[in-house]
């Protein structure tokens, strides 16, 4: 048979994809289905089908966590310098401006005091949305402050992350960032703080070796991945392929990395009750 | 010089090399006399000419000048270079009395992480390093110095020991960053950084951290959590190798992204201390610490002990708190008292 060339709508006018509306069905790359839209997100981002965990924005998982109207954001005067002169392909302040045109947030993480089932806590949230969650100056002074804040306010600590690690961009500076939020969370733990980690998809970097890991209570999410190294680095590395569920929750479950694997749906009842047994 | 690992960048000195072999040759009828060896020790021929003598002073500042000006690039891979002293040296060559103590008592004993008490100069301390190794063996043993998560514990497990008697920790940090690999994961590489981030931020002795070769991201932080950090000359630190940065930033690693990424990342001893990530540059003998490993060594040896004098004489609390503030003021961020609008929707 010949070859055939098929050319394509998007092909042809690729302009019109992004004016087109987010479609009403999408295809979930966990089943592979079909899926409506509407349900996926009434059903607090997970596949109805295949119990899929979709990635959210901190502004979607501070809606999905809290009680309704109770987050007050805190730091949010924060955003990026550029102490480097930081250029790749693009320069540093130009990528950080198309991602907060992108995102409408100045960075990274978003934290603030919020009520979780009428349990008062200290709420941290890193996003994926913005420039992969990665950690710099901005994402590691707002988690400290966060950190410094629920050890003052003797607050319980949540902090739910997802991260591709330390942001290149600010290349030294934000490998600090690792000491300076692990630095502050010796001193919660040293007042007898609670600190709960909450690890989602994709958890990975200098976030995974430093505060993620450091939670008295570490639950991680359905099949994230989470990890130090990146599976393609790994696979570099040691030239074969990773066995299957590799650097998964439920990977980590089994090896003691994590405390729970727990359901998007159950996460504030999991919380609420972890509160109540610290007696914070 | 068989088997030297050559820098494009040291080729005036090589021919330098050349005419002061050929200038020996001249002056002395034993021919049995080897060429100077870069690294190597420098042969002293009874009587030295004029010539010899001028030529030798030239070598001399030609090596300053060359490694004065050293580019991001260059400076990896002088940290690099294969007989750079590695920590194992440094101990040797510093201390006296070393003990090697070793195992994390949980799994294993990672040789790419070496612990022991040593003394160093009038101080008793506790020695934790990368070493990469020498010989085909021991590198692989040492997986090159990348270290797994045993070799962080059995780090940490040490400084607590050495926290128990009240003697201070001095790291050496020479690792392009921690092994990534199946074993490394499934035994929690970053619970075991993040731990020592956190236990060495409150360890009531005070740490010494210098960065002697390569200082590769988490891997090397999770030993240099200290009150004095310092790097020597023409080492390297920062938060990713530049071929990493390459490869994700300028989506290829080649020669000449590697020299844009090197530059990019501020990895130099003088970059860093001027983000004050680090404290002190420590100086290397004129050519590097490869040239001159004793000088190295004793320079080192000097900072190391100017410091622990200081450190020492301070109470455990001024300690702490030191030791917190410092890393708690680095970053770099603009802060407004208001919330600005988020920006308009314009490209």
């Amino acid at each position: 048979m010949p070859q055939v060339v098929t050319r394509t709508w998007t092909q042809l006018k690729p302009a019109r994809k992004a004016a087109i509306p987010e479609g009403l069905w999408l295809r979930c790359p966990g089943c592979a289905q079909l899926i409506y839209r509407r349900q996926m997100e009434a059903n607090l981002h997970v596949c109805p089908e295949c119990t899929h965990h979709f990635r959210i924005s901190a502004e979607q998982r501070i809606a999905q966590l809290c009680d309704a109207g109770s987050f007050t954001p805190m730091f949010t005067g924060l955003s990026s310098g550029d102490p480097l002169r930081f250029r790749d392909l693009k320069a540093y302040p130009d990528r950080i401006r198309a991602e907060q045109i992108k995102t409408g947030q100045r960075d990274g993480c978003q934290a603030g005091e919020a009520f979780i089932k009428g349990r008062p806590v200290m709420l941290a949230c890193l996003d994926l949305t913005f420039m992969m969650g990665s950690m710099g100056s901005v994402v590691g002074e707002i988690l400290t402050r966060a950190i410094e804040h629920a050890t003052k306010s003797d607050l319980p600590l949540i902090v739910v992350s997802c991260s591709g690690g330390a942001r290149m961009q600010e290349a030294g500076l934000s490998l600090m960032q690792m000491a300076k939020t692990s630095a502050a969370l010796a001193r919660l733990d040293d007042a007898g703080g609670l600190f709960i980690s909450v690890l989602t998809d994709p958890t990975t970097g200098g976030v995974t070796a430093s505060f993620a890991m450091l939670g008295d209570v570490i639950i991680a999410e359905p099949r994230a991945l989470i990890g130090f190294a990146g599976p393609r680095v790994i696979r570099q590395t040691i030239r074969q392929d990773l066995p299957d569920g590799f650097q998964r929750s439920e990977f980590l479950l089994a090896k003691g990395m994590v405390d729970r694997v727990a359901p998007r749906a159950e996460l504030r009842s999991e919380i609420a009750r972890l509160i109540d047994y610290s007696g914070k | 010089m068989a088997s030297f690992y050559q820098l494009d960048f040291e080729q005036p000195v090589r021919e330098l090399d050349k005419r002061i072999a050929a200038a020996e040759r001249g002056a002395s009828d034993d021919a049995q006399l080897p060429a100077p060896a870069l690294g190597g020790v420098e042969p002293h021929p009874p009587a030295e000419s004029g010539e010899l003598r001028a030529l030798r002073a030239e070598r001399l500042t030609l090596l300053a000048s060359l490694y004065e000006q050293l580019s991001p690039w260059n400076t990896v891979r002088v940290a690099r270079h294969p007989q750079r002293p590695q920590s194992g040296d440094y101990i040797a060559l510093m201390c006296r009395e070393f003990t090697e103590l070793h195992g994390d008592r949980r799994y294993g004993d990672d040789p790419a992480i070496i612990t022991g008490f040593a003394r160093l100069g009038h101080h008793k301390v506790l020695m934790v390093g990368h070493q990469k190794g020498r010989d085909t063996q021991e590198k692989l043993a040492c997986h090159f110095g990348c270290a797994h998560p045993e070799g962080y514990r059995k780090a940490l497990a040490k400084m607590k020991l050495a926290e128990k008697f009240g003697v201070p920790v001095v790291t050496l940090v020479d690792t392009p960053g921690a092994y990534p690999g199946l074993g490394a994961e499934e035994r929690g590489q970053a619970e075991a950084i993040a731990v020592n981030l956190r236990e060495m931020s409150r360890l009531k002795v005070p740490i010494v951290s210098i960065i002697i070769g390569e200082g590769g991201s988490g891997g090397a932080l999770g030993i240099a959590v200290a009150d004095r950090v310092a790097m020597l000359q023409h080492a390297w630190y920062s938060v990713i190798s530049p071929e990493g940065c390459a490869a994700i930033l300028w989506k290829q690693a080649n020669e000449q992204t590697n020299v844009s990424s090197a530059k990019a990342l501020r990895l130099t001893a003088r970059d860093n201390l001027k983000l004050s990530i680090i404290d002190a540059i420590v100086p290397e003998p004129p050519g590097a610490a490869h040239r001159d490993p004793a000088g190295a060594a004793q320079a080192l040896a000097d900072w190391i002990v100017a410091q622990l004098d200081e450190l020492t004489a301070e109470t455990t609390e001024d300690l702490l708190q030191a030791r917190y503030d410092r890393f708690r003021r680095l970053g770099e961020f603009e802060e407004s008292a208001e919330p600005e609008p988020t920006p308009e929707l314009t490209p």
